[in-house]
């Protein structure tokens, strides 16, 4: 204690980062404003300053609820959330104002969170069940009629009026609240891997795996199965139940490929983009190059990536439609937000994006590492973990470094429920770390 | 449990690094892979944003290929232009959204474009975007001459056929014609397109304006390829100029009589004769002896010293510049087996041989130039946009084709083809010139490709080239490619004398 009163206090640290965030903001508008001046307005910087004071009333929150908490996250959550808003902004006006609303949600649950959860937010472990089966009854969801939405062949939406929200986003924090508890509290029985203690969590981690692989959300399956894996290996210290969980997925996937024509096709673009001949076309039921055809998003997506070369082409100043103003790469500012900001960004700006995440992530493991009960390190770990993998999931897929699933990048890409449920992930690392810190 | 989370974070650590390991291998390494590609749709839009190099003829001014500035929604597109409407079509080339690009738009795209590896052009580039200003690329300054270049357009109109004209000296290509020619504005339109593609001509059957007939095009050589075969004969030491001859009117071959070609006056029989006089008069018995003792093996060896077999190296894309030689028709392949062949139709440039306008181009500039050729350049020199100079090509060799007497023997007797042989046509007042005619026989009865190599002044040579003049009806190399080459000669002496 002595020698933090040398520097700054955490609090205080954190809102000088969050200047710089602001500063950062300011300039990628700018940036977006000088390239693109026929198309958007000074109004643009607009933006900025009402994101800055949108991250000091979070900050302000923080300061009473979470003192001690880590002051990193925060402005990194920041910047991500300014980077893709910015991107967004430069893709298109309308979807950025829609996101940045989303934002605003989703500080406003932040601060909820925090201030709910303030005294002691292992509350949440008495209601392990419940986030359990809240998890699951997320998932379905969708599939209620009336209610759910299919989108580009995966039925994850649930809209009401002209609210769609997608409830999967919540259910993985939800689920990760429920293992963190769970396998507190059955650690020792776990590993010794007895049916009657390992029931519960099979059941329902496979009622989720279910939902998943029938509605078709490959990469949400991915993730929860990842997240899963870590969870059990460190509350059970045993290796070979996540070799046994990687054999019997890498089994699974093998059986998916063969037997769904979904995955099976997923595989196949992922391994074969490109064909010299032209291969069966499923949408249009005849003949096509392969790249102009079912691999058409992922190749385009590539070509923005490498055009963007070593320093990119500036932001506003990539090329993400042909000279008459046709549309290049579909769902550019959600599942493909990653090869936009390559292409403008280019090496330097989306390694540097990229180390932001491998920053924010060890943070959170820090934060595991430094809680000083179980379940407050289970929960940090599983939900910096998430995000890790969340992120290696998408964009992994859109540099083909694994098949290419549909699926958000954290703070970054346009999707309310997913900025919302992200910004209560962050939440919860702060709360570990408060409690972490402050009983130090 | 902290054991266990440090291996955790290590694993997400890696799987994030790994993203960094990704994306530096796609925006680094495969880059220039995937920009290649040719459904990279953002490249060819991308490349619209930047201000093309404009392309200029030999004198600096003439300006063959520009731009048009077009505010579109992301900012201004730049679209080509050519100015001429044609002139030097096939060489320029073009560069459009639809049909990407060919000709020397193609090959010289990473100079036009300022994307070549070249330090200077590399910061120039980099400030223009961090200005926000648009990249320009770099200019290409040709060798060709606007005027020359248009006359030999001129004198083909009508008819199909190409011109070559070169500096055997320096391989500065002065004059590179090929007719049809075609109006590149108006390639980006699919109506344009078509009618490019329907335009009517002379030749028969696909008149194929887009194609470039100095490069592309492959033409039996006839009598000009005796110019290869008594390069063999000299170079063998076997024989000299004045080496004798009996010419009964044919020759015979595998026991069948090889008649002399209808020469303009009729079949003809010479009795008598030397390698110099069997050369003026252009004596098919004499060379189709020569040939048979010669041997095929030894005459297309010969033709690899000038360059037959390989593509010369010019500034055109690879596959819009065809080799030499003698070829399969049926597989549109080089045949590399001489024991197929017929030595002694193949010594005067019939049989299966095939080749370009430039190659022939290049066995005059060989006999020009002592027996060396010179690498044949299109381009004189890359400027920036400021009008600094990036890059100067400078001569270079590129084969050593025969011995210099042998070039001396021959610079002899291609100048006696002009004063009292079968190239009179092209004789020019007050300078000596020298050539070789040519009247190939196609598969087609008494329709010819007309052919006139040459080079000039004789003693101090300044210009080589070859015309070839497709599908003449009883048309000789003498009456018609001749004239031809005679007007460009003089038209570059003349412009050349002045500077």
């Amino acid at each position: 204690m002595g020698a933090r009163a040398l520097t700054l206090s955490y609090r205080n640290r954190e809102l000088v980062y969050l200047a710089v965030v602001g500063v950062l903001t300011g300039i990628g508008f700018a940036s977006v404003y000088i390239a693109r001046q026929s198309l958007v307005s000074w109004g643009s910087l607009g933006y900025a300053v009402f994101f800055f004071a949108l991250y000091i009333a979070a900050h302000l929150v923080a300061r009473i609820t979470v003192p001690d908490a880590d002051p990193y996250l925060l402005p990194m959550a920041g910047l991500l959330t300014a980077v893709g808003v910015t991107e967004i902004y430069r893709l298109g006006v309308s979807d950025a104002f829609k996101q940045g609303l989303w934002i605003v949600v989703g500080v406003a649950l932040f601060a909820l969170a925090l201030w709910g959860l303030r005294r002691d937010y292992r509350v949440l472990e008495q209601y392990k069940y419940l986030f359990g089966i809240g998890a699951i009854a997320l998932l379905f969801l969708p599939r209620v009629p009336g209610i759910g939405t299919t989108v580009n062949g995966a039925r994850l939406w649930v809209h009401f009026g002209n609210f769609t929200f997608q409830p999967g986003e919540f259910s993985k924090v939800f689920l990760i609240v429920f293992l963190a508890a769970y396998l507190r509290e059955k650690r020792e029985l776990l590993a010794q891997a007895r049916l009657k203690d390992v029931g519960p969590l099979l059941v329902i981690w496979g009622a989720c795996m279910l939902v998943l692989v029938s509605s078709n959300d490959l990469g949400s399956g991915l993730l929860y199965f990842g997240i899963f894996l870590a969870m059990l290996y460190i509350a059970t210290a045993r290796l070979s139940f996540v070799i046994a969980g990687i054999v019997l997925f890498l089994a699974g996937g093998v059986g998916a490929y063969e037997k769904i024509g979904h995955v099976h096709e997923r595989v196949t673009i992922w391994l074969h983009p490109w064909t010299t001949q032209k291969v069966y076309c499923p949408p249009t039921g005849g003949l096509a190059l392969r790249q102009d055809c079912e691999s058409y998003q992922l190749v385009k997506s590539l070509y923005s990536i490498a055009n963007g070369g070593f320093g990119g082409a500036g932001l506003g100043k990539g090329t993400f439609a042909t000279t008459d103003g046709h549309q290049l790469i579909p769902f550019i500012n959600s599942d493909f937000i990653y090869s936009a900001l390559a292409q403008e960004l280019g090496l330097v700006g989306a390694a540097a994006l990229l180390l932001v995440f491998m920053l924010f992530a060890a943070r959170g493991m820090k934060i595991a590492l430094q809680a000083d009960d179980g379940f407050s390190k289970l929960l940090a770990a599983g939900l910096t973990f998430g995000f890790a993998l969340q992120t290696f999931i998408i964009v992994g897929g859109v540099l083909r470094i694994i098949p290419l699933t549909g699926i958000t990048l954290p703070f970054v890409s346009y999707g309310g429920s997913s900025v919302v449920a992200n910004f209560l992930l962050l939440a919860g690392l702060l709360l570990v770390s408060d409690r972490a810190n402050a009983t130090r | 449990m902290n054991n266990q989370i440090s291996r955790v974070a290590m694993v997400a650590l890696l799987l994030l690094a790994s993203l960094i390991v990704a994306t530096t291998y796609w925006q680094s390494w495969e880059a220039p892979t995937l920009a290649a590609k040719q459904d990279n749709a953002i490249q060819r839009v991308a490349q619209f944003r930047i201000k093309r190099g404009l392309i200029y003829a030999a004198d600096g001014k003439t300006v063959l290929a520009a731009n048009i500035a077009k505010k579109g929604a992301g900012g201004t597109l730049y679209f080509r232009r050519y100015p001429k409407h044609g002139l030097a079509s096939q060489v320029v080339g073009y560069s459009t959204q639809g049909r990407s690009r060919a000709g020397i738009e193609r090959q010289e795209n990473a100079y036009l474009t300022a994307a070549n590896a070249n330090l200077g052009t590399i910061f120039d580039n980099l400030s223009e975007r961090l200005k926000g200003t648009t990249v320009k690329g770099n200019n290409l300054v040709l060798n060709l001459r606007p005027g020359a270049q248009w006359l030999a357009e001129t004198a083909l109109r009508g008819k199909c056929g190409a011109a070559v004209v070169l500096n055997p000296k320096t391989g500065q290509v002065y004059v590179m014609a090929s007719s049809p020619g075609y109006d590149p504005n108006k390639i980006e339109s699919s109506a344009g397109y078509a009618s490019i593609l329907n335009s009517p001509s002379a030749c028969p059957g696909s008149a194929s304006p887009l194609f470039n007939r100095a490069t592309q095009g492959l033409y039996a050589p006839g009598s000009t390829f005796k110019t290869v075969t008594a390069a063999a004969a000299l170079d063998s030491g076997k024989y000299t100029p004045n080496s004798q001859f009996y010419d009964p009117g044919y020759c015979t071959e595998y026991g069948v009589q090889v008649h002399n070609a209808l020469d303009q006056n009729g079949p003809e029989q010479f009795g008598n004769v030397d390698l110099i006089q069997a050369f003026i008069h252009s004596i098919n018995a004499v060379f189709c002896d020569l040939g048979i003792k010669l041997g095929a093996k030894a005459i297309l060896d010969k033709a690899k010293d000038f360059g037959f077999y390989s593509s010369p190296p010019i500034e055109l894309p690879p596959s819009e510049v065809a080799p030499s030689g003698p070829y399969n028709f049926a597989q549109h392949r080089l045949i590399d087996n001489p024991g197929v062949l017929d030595p002694g139709r193949m010594a005067f440039g019939q049989d299966k041989l095939l080749v370009t306008p430039l190659q022939m181009a290049l066995v005059a500039a060989a006999v020009a130039n002592d027996g060396t050729i010179m690498q044949p350049h299109l381009v004189n020199k890359v400027t920036n946009s400021s009008g600094r100079t990036v890059v100067k090509v400078h001569p270079q060799v590129w084969k050593h084709a025969m011995k210099p007497a042998t070039a001396a023997a021959l610079n002899q007797m291609m100048q006696g083809v002009v004063q009292s042989g079968t190239g009179t046509a092209a004789q020019i007042s007050g300078v000596k010139v020298a050539g070789k005619t040519g009247t190939a026989e196609t598969s087609e009865q008494n329709v010819y490709t007309a052919w006139f190599i040459f080079f000039a002044p004789a003693d101090d040579p300044q210009v080589a080239g070859a015309i070839a003049v497709e599908h003449q009806l009883n048309g000789f190399g003498g009456a018609i490619a001749a004239p031809i080459a005679k007007q460009l000669m003089q038209a570059i002496l003349a412009s050349t004398s002045k500077h």
